[in-house]
C-alpha cells in the first residue's frame, strides 16, 4: 500500500469570494501509519480528507493510491465523517452491511461480517435498532463498524469524536487504537485537538492556514495503547501546541477584527482538561 | 356524540325556533334512514365502486406522470429555474377548472373525469418529489459514494429513500386533491358514483340523500387517508424517529 499526496493545492471560487485553501501539499502515508492532521479551524484539513477521499477534486497536483490517481470516491478508502452519516431509514445492522451490498456480497455473508465488526465496537445488541435510538458515541462506533467492513487498507477520520463528551471520546480513542492494532489499517485522522492527536499519532502533521499548508511534522514515540493522563504525553503536547498557538493567532487575527489578540503562554484548556486550541 | 349534536341542533332548529324548514335540514334519522335504503338497493355500492374506479386511475395516472415531471425537474436544472413557477402556479388553481378542457377533449364521458382527477394531483405529487430528493442530506449521497455506491445505486439506495418522508406526504395531499376533483367532476358530468348520487338528491330535493352521500364522502376519504397514507407515514416517522417531539 501507498498513498502519496503530490503538490495538491485547492481554490474554491465563488460569488463573492475567492479562497485559496491549500497550497503545494506534498505527504507520504506508510502502510500501517496512524496519521493525524492538526491545524487551526478553516486550514482545510476537511478539504485534504476530502480531496484523498475523492469527494472533493484537487485545483492543483494528484493524489495517489497504489500508484493510480485518485479520480473519485470509491470503497478503497473508507470515510468517517464528524456526524455519523448513518442513514437513518436503515437499521443498525442494514447501516453496516450498506457497503458489502453496494459491493454484491451474498445476504448470509454480509450478516455474518457486519455482525463481527459490530462485535467489534460492542454493539451487536443495538443490530435491530434504528438509528434515532443510538447515542452519539453509540452512532460514531456503528459508523466505525460500516468503515471497517469495506476492508479498505485506508480509513480517512475527520474529526469524528469532536462532537462526544469527553469520556465517551477517551473510551472511543483507546478502541480505535486496539482496532487499529488488530486490523493494521493506514489511518489519516483529522483533529483540531492536540492532545487526541497524541493520543493516537504516529506522525502528527500540524498544517498552517491562509493558504494550508504543512509547517511541520511530529514523530510521537510514546508506548501504546496512550492514554490521556499519561505524563510524557503531556510534555510532547506542550511541544506541538507552541508550534500550534502561531499558527492559530495568525488565523484570528486575519479572520476576527485587529484588535484581537490571544496573550502569551494562555494554553486553552477546557473544564475536563483536554487541552483544546480554543477553536 | 357527534350526531347527539346534530340531533339537538336539528330539535332546536327546525322544530323550536323553526329557522330551517325540515326540507333543508335534515334530521340525522332520516340520514340513516336514507343511507339504509341507498345500500339496500345496491345504489350506494354501484356509486362508491365507479367513484373508486375512477380515482384509483385518475390517482395512478397522476403519480406516474407527477413522478416523471417531478425527476425530470430535478435532473435538468434550467427546467428548474422555469418551470418550477409554473407547476406552482398550476397547482393553486382548483382542477375543476379544468373540466371545460377535459370535455372539450375528451367530450363528456369517463376520460373527461379522469383527466380532471390526474391534474389535480399531478402537481402536488411532482412538487413533493422534487422537494423532496432536492432536499436530501447530501452528507448521505457523500457517504454511500465512499461506499462504492454510483449512479442508479445511489438512487435506490439513497435518494429514494431519503426523501420517502416528504414524498409520502406529497401523495398523501395529491390523494385529498384528487379526492376533491373526483366529487366536482361527478357532480357536474357523470352519469353514476358519489357525486351523482348526490345531485340525484338535490334534483329530487332530498336533503337526507345528500347529506347521506356527504357522510359516505366524509367517510371514505378519512379511511383512506388515514389507513393507507396515514399509517405509511407514521411507520416512516417513526423508523427515523421524526415522532419524538
Ligand atoms: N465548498 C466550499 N466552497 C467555498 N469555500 C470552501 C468550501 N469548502 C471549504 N471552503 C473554505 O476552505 C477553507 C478550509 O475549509 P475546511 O473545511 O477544509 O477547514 P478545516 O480545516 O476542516 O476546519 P475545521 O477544523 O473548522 O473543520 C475555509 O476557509 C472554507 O471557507
Ligand atoms: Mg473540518
Amino acid at each position: 500500500m501507498s498513498l502519496i499526496i503530490e503538490a495538491v493545492g485547492k481554490r474554491f471560487i465563488t460569488k463573492h469570494k475567492k479562497t485559496h485553501t491549500l497550497e503545494q501539499i506534498n505527504l507520504e502515508f506508510k502502510k500501517g501509519e496512524f496519521v493525524c492532521l492538526l491545524g487551526p479551524s478553516g486550514c482545510g484539513k476537511s478539504t485534504l480528507l476530502n480531496i484523498i477521499a475523492g469527494l472533493e477534486k484537487a485545483s492543483e497536483g494528484k493524489v495517489l493510491l497504489n500508484g493510480k490517481e485518485v479520480k473519485s470516491a470509491g470503497p478503497d478508502r473508507a470515510v468517517m465523517f464528524q456526524e455519523s452519516a448513518l442513514f437513518p431509514w436503515l437499521r443498525v445492522i442494514d447501516n453496516v452491511e450498506f457497503g458489502m451490498k453496494m459491493a454484491g456480497v451474498s445476504r448470509e455473508e454480509r450478516r455474518e461480517k457486519a455482525l463481527k465488526y459490530l462485535k467489534m465496537v460492542h454493539l451487536t445488541k443495538f443490530q435491530n435498532s434504528f438509528v434515532h435510538e443510538l447515542s452519539g458515541g453509540m452512532k460514531q462506533r456503528v459508523a466505525l463498524a460500516r468503515a471497517l467492513t469495506l476492508d479498505s487498507e485506508v480509513l480517512l477520520m475527520d474529526e469524528p469524536f469532536a462532537a462526544l463528551d469527553s469520556q465517551t471520546k477517551n473510551i472511543l480513542q483507546l478502541e480505535l487504537q486496539r482496532i487499529w492494532w488488530e486490523t493494521k489499517k493506514t489511518i489519516v485522522f483529522v483533529t483540531h485537538n492536540v492532545e487526541e492527536a497524541v493520543i493516537l499519532a504516529d506522525r502528527v502533521i500540524v498544517m498552517s492556514a491562509n493558504p494550508g499548508r504543512v509547517k511541520k511534522e511530529f514523530k510521537i514515540q510514546l508506548a501504546r495503547p496512550r492514554q490521556a493522563d499519561s505524563l510524557d504525553l503531556t510534555y510532547v503536547v506542550a511541544d506541538i501546541m507552541k508550534a500550534l498557538k502561531k499558527e492559530v493567532e495568525k488565523v484570528a487575527k486575519a479572520e476576527y477584527d485587529s484588535d484581537w489578540n490571544i496573550e502569551k503562554d494562555t494554553v486553552l484548556r477546557d473544564a475536563d482538561h483536554s487541552v483544546g486550541i480554543g477553536i | 356524540m357527534l350526531i347527539i349534536v346534530w340531533e339537538l341542533v336539528y330539535k332546536i332548529g327546525v322544530e323550536v325556533l323553526g329557522i330551517w324548514k325540515p326540507y333543508t335540514f335534515p334530521s340525522p334519522f332520516s340520514v340513516i334512514q336514507t343511507l339504509i335504503g341507498l345500500i339496500a338497493d345496491n345504489t350506494l355500492g354501484i356509486a362508491i365502486i365507479a367513484s373508486l374506479k375512477r380515482i384509483i386511475v385518475g390517482y395512478l395516472i397522476s403519480l406516474i406522470i407527477g413522478v416523471v415531471i417531478g425527476l425530470t425537474i430535478v435532473r435538468f436544472k434550467y427546467l428548474d429555474e422555469n418551470f418550477s413557477a409554473l407547476i406552482l402556479g398550476l397547482q393553486t388553481l382548483p382542477s375543476i377548472c379544468w373540466l371545460p378542457f377535459a370535455i372539450l377533449w375528451y367530450g363528456l364521458n369517463e376520460s373527461a373525469i379522469i383527466f380532471v382527477i390526474a391534474v389535480g394531483s399531478t402537481f402536488a405529487i411532482s412538487i413533493a418529489i422534487e422537494s423532496g430528493i432536492k432536499n436530501v442530506n447530501p452528507l448521505y449521497v457523500r457517504a454511500a459514494k465512499t461506499m462504492g455506491a454510483n449512479g442508479l445505486k445511489i438512487y435506490w439506495n439513497v435518494i429514494i429513500p431519503a426523501s420517502l418522508p416528504s414524498v409520502v406526504s406529497g401523495m398523501k395531499q395529491g390523494w385529498s386533491f384528487a379526492w376533491r376533483a373526483l366529487m366536482a367532476g361527478e357532480m357536474l358530468s357523470a352519469t353514476k358514483g358519489l357525486g351523482q348520487v348526490l345531485m340525484v338528491g338535490r334534483d329530487l330535493a332530498d336533503i337526507s340523500q345528500v347529506m347521506a352521500v356527504m357522510v359516505v364522502i366524509i367517510v371514505l376519504g378519512l379511511v383512506v387517508d388515514k389507513l393507507v397514507f396515514g399509517r405509511a407515514e407514521i411507520s416512516i416517522r417513526h423508523r427515523w424517529g421524526l415522532d419524538r417531539t
